[in-house]
């Protein structure tokens, strides 16, 4: 009886592990649409002037929330894997990434559109003179290589090794972002001091099963 | 022509004086409440100011829609995001309300609102609002001269410096219950600032009284400094020889100065002061020196360095 119930359990943590394409197509796409929600959410609020007093803020506030938060989704996905020994995360990663990109790229567009209007000079000024700036404007340009070389073919080109090493980028991508959110913020500081201990728990597990396997 | 004789009145019909005072007390009363229910009363958020002189100010820039004054505020006291204040400054009592002037002062004296409300002839003022975080507003304040109010308590020669502070009181302030200041909010002008005709003991804005998120029942509002130096729902103004501690000198003391005037000139640690986003409009204008009060306050400064002095 215990037996069968122990083999039971298994089937089922092996379907977990190995997801059909099938079911797999409908999560990413579900995925997909979910990623979404935040921009249908700003572009209705804009067009029924929701954004509040000042929407230029707003706009930039929440596309840079999204773009740290997809970053940490992002960096979930290895640890949960091997947590749970669901080899299918993986092939959502990609996605993840690329959207953590696609807001980045909103994020960016607003401060240089909407909030500078091309002003060139006082960019450069902003990157140079104001530390938020100095740290979010790089981390921001250091996405851009691993958002190219999210393809198969690129990454065949480059070779998995090097792909690798060049997409470990997104640690510094990472911690870039969250002190670029801190050093921002006027007072209130409970918002980054949240993505920063998500980032910090996420780096810490990973240095963990680094040194498990050295020195294993 | 006829004449009338007055019908004799008998002393039983008399009512005693008492009696008639008491009735006529009564009637009185009974009349002022449910006049009372009809007229403005200077009370709460919304109702109009009665008596106020229009402003004549002939400032060209469009005021602020009032919608985006009441919705848009720094008000830690009810949170630290923009929204939070309209959100949570309901639970704010603004009645009864007394302020307490005391210090370097030859009258102390512990104002009531009503009484404060009637303590010089209202006036609407139209000023320019610039926030430190590099916005900016036009709004339409209905207060008069701090100076009015200072100038009863008679202040001594000792009286360098005047510090407000604001309710501190974490049931009808929710914002309080998080350390993220040092409450009670304190902020302080130099005696000079604080009897400079411009600087405005403020009761309303839009003609209405103060809605609660800007400040309410009273405030200060100084136009040629960051909007945090206008401390907001004050209890106590004190009058003292050394210079006040604010609590955003206390929060940041390399962020937030003493004087924090408005500065184009001066950055702010963390971002540039130059240009500020008028709300309401898309393209950022540059930032006037004194938020453009300078030919009124300039003198004040005169032969300090406002770089160190910021």
């Amino acid at each position: 009886m215990t037996q069968h119930s122990a083999e039971g359990t298994r089937t089922k943590v092996k379907n977990l592990k190995t997801l059909n394409n099938t079911v797999l197509s409908w999560l990413k796409i579900s995925i997909f649409l979910l990623a979404l929600i935040p921009l249908t959410k700003l572009a209705i609020n804009a067009c029924t002037d929701n954004l509040g007093a000042n929407p230029i803020e707003k706009i930039t506030h929440v596309t840079g929330y999204w773009t740290l938060s997809f970053l940490l989704i992002t960096l979930t996905v290895t640890p949960l894997r091997r947590l749970t020994g669901w080899s299918w995360l993986v092939r959502c990663r990609r996605m993840l990434g690329l959207f953590a990109f696609f807001y980045a790229c909103l994020h960016f567009s607003t401060y240089l559109v909407l909030d500078q209007f091309f002003d060139w000079a006082s960019i450069v000024k902003d990157i140079v003179k104001r530390p938020y700036i100095t740290v979010g404007f790089p981390a921001f340009v250091l996405l851009i290589p691993l958002a190219i070389t999210s393809n198969n073919r690129l990454i065949k080109l480059i070779g998995g090794k090097r792909w690798l090493t060049l997409h470990r980028l997104i640690y510094p991508i990472a911690i870039g972002g969250v002190i670029h959110f801190w050093w921002l913020v006027k007072k209130d500081i409970t918002e980054p001091l949240t993505f920063a201990l998500l980032l910090a728990v996420l780096l810490a597990i990973r240095l963990i099963y680094w040194g498990r396997t050295k020195w294993a | 022509m006829t004449v009338y004789k007055l019908p004799p009145i008998y002393s039983s019909e008399i009512t005693p004086r008492d009696l008639f005072h008491d009735r006529r007390r009564f009637m009185q009363l009974a009349a002022g409440a449910s006049l009372t229910a009809l007229l403005p009363q200077n009370g709460f958020a919304g109702e109009a100011l009665t008596g106020v002189t229009k402003s004549t100010d002939r400032l060209i820039d469009e005021l602020t829609p009032l919608k985006d004054i009441t919705s848009y505020n720094n008000f830690y006291e009810f949170g630290t995001g923009k929204e939070d204040p309209a959100k949570n400054a309901g639970s704010l009592k603004t009645r009864p309300w007394t302020i307490t002037v005391e210090g370097e002062v030859n009258k102390p004296k512990v104002f009531d609102i009503e009484e404060l409300l009637k303590l010089a002839p209202l006036e609407e003022r139209i000023y320019r609002l610039r926030c430190v975080e590099a916005w900016s507003m036009v709004i339409p304040w209905v207060g008069y001269s701090l100076a009015a109010l200072l100038k009863q308590v008679e202040p001594t020669s000792k009286a360098k410096f005047v510090e407000f502070i604001s309710l501190h009181d974490p049931e009808q302030m929710a914002g309080q219950k998080s350390p993220v200041l040092n409450w009670p909010y304190k902020e302080g002008l130099r005696i000079d600032e604080a009897m400079h005709p411009l600087t405005l003991l403020t009761v309303g804005l839009y003609g209405e009284v103060l809605p609660n998120q800007n400040g309410a029942p009273i405030r200060i509002v100084v136009p040629w400094k960051y909007g945090f130096k206008s401390a907001k729902s004050i209890v106590k103004i004190r009058l003292v020889e050394k210079m006040p501690v604010s609590s955003w000198m206390e929060a940041g003391p390399n962020e937030y100065g003493f004087y924090s005037n408005v500065n184009p000139e001066v950055d702010h640690a963390r971002w540039s002061q130059a240009k500020e986003r008028r709300i309401g409009e898309f393209l950022k204008r540059p930032t006037l020196p004194f938020n453009g009060y300078g030919e009124q306050v300039a003198s004040l400064y005169a032969g300090m360095d406002l770089t160190k002095d910021f």
